[in-house]
């Protein structure tokens, strides 16, 4: 499986969320690169949904769905700050 | 953030299949009448979720293909080992309903905030899809924003909306380019996008262009890497990945 991009994950997002984050500015706690989540490296089966830093390839993102619930391990992220609306 | 947090709720719905139509053999562009739609940008997507017999859930992102205010479109390639996919372009029947979530997304969609800036918009495959919906909206709009699409295709007969993007309209380039199969006599270009092809044809940094790129991963990368390579900043080559051939 090819790595996408965070466009690909708006719909995921946006549910987990509850707003646009596709635009939203995110910040790699292992190397400190400061862009668009939409710029980010995911991959969709991973198993479960991975995100990765595209300047160091760090996890910034984990979702695993169980049981109908997203569990989302945001700790590869020192900052996600969502664009102004 | 708690203020916020229900401003944007998406929920999936039922949408009803409406007109359908042939693109290439293998793509087809499927209107959706979609009751409950908030109205979408140029370059947004939406959700489509299918659920077998067996409750097995297959969720896949597509572009929207219509510009605002028209009807909810997407435009879908049939992948041989797809999930979703074979059934959007083969089984898909007019009057059908189908599980929906939109619009999504705030990143890829134009216009962006410097609305004047020349457009540059390099598409591999069904990447095309996104620009059919922004250059809809540029001509409603009457933007004469100095547009070119590069289209990067297999074969002339694997071009997407070609009658369309051969209208001539307003300050618009449409340069293809086939990979793999020319028409003789072929007055385009041929072969894949590289960094030559792109220092003759994408716009000058000097010029502050804001690009645009979608297709397949390996396409993106080069068609992005070339751009900044050429002065382009980094912050105003907007990308979008769809994987190895489509978007499943």
């Amino acid at each position: 499986m090819d790595a996408l991009d965070g466009n690909a994950i708006g719909g995921l997002l946006h549910e987990i969320f509850g707003m646009e984050m596709t635009a939203a500015t995110g910040t790699c706690a292992n190397c400190g690169a400061v862009g668009p989540v939409a710029e980010t490296v995911v991959y969709l089966q991973a198993p479960g949904t991975v995100m990765r830093c595209r300047s160091c390839t760090a996890v910034l993102m984990v979702v695993v769905r169980r049981a109908g619930v997203n569990c989302v391990d945001l700790s590869g992220m020192a900052a996600l700050e969502p664009t102004a609306a | 953030m708690a203020g916020t947090a229900v401003r944007g709720r998406l929920t999936w719905q039922v949408a009803t299949v409406g007109a359908v139509v042939d693109e290439t053999p293998a793509v087809r562009t499927i209107e959706l009448d979609v009751p409950d739609w908030a109205g979408h940008r140029a370059g947004q997507h939406l959700d489509v979720r299918l659920t077998a017999d067996d409750g097995y859930v297959a969720e896949r992102s597509y572009s929207l293909a219509s510009a605002p205010g028209e009807p909810v479109a997407i435009t879908v390639e049939r992948l041989p080992d797809g999930e979703v996919s074979p059934y959007l372009a083969d089984d898909l029947r007019a009057g059908d309903e189908i599980e929906i979530r939109g619009p999504i997304g705030g990143y890829f969609v134009w216009p962006w905030q410097e609305i004047v800036s020349p457009l540059l918009l390099v598409a591999g495959g069904s990447g095309v899809v996104p620009f059919r919906s922004i250059l809809r909206h540029r001509a409603d709009l009457g933007s004469t924003t100095p547009t070119r699409l590069l289209y990067s295709a297999r074969s002339l007969e694997d071009v997407i909306y070609r009658a369309e993007l051969d209208v001539v309209r307003n300050g618009l380039e449409v340069i293809y380019t086939l990979t793999r199969q020319q028409p003789p006599s072929w007055p385009g270009r041929a072969g894949r996008v590289n960094d030559a092809m792109l220092r003759e044809i994408a716009w000058l940094p000097s010029q502050r262009p804001i690009a645009y790129v979608c297709g397949p991963t390996a396409f993106v990368e080069t068609v992005a890497t070339g751009l900044v390579g050429l002065g382009y900043p980094a912050d105003r080559v907007k990308t979008e990945r769809f994987g190895g051939m489509g978007g499943g």
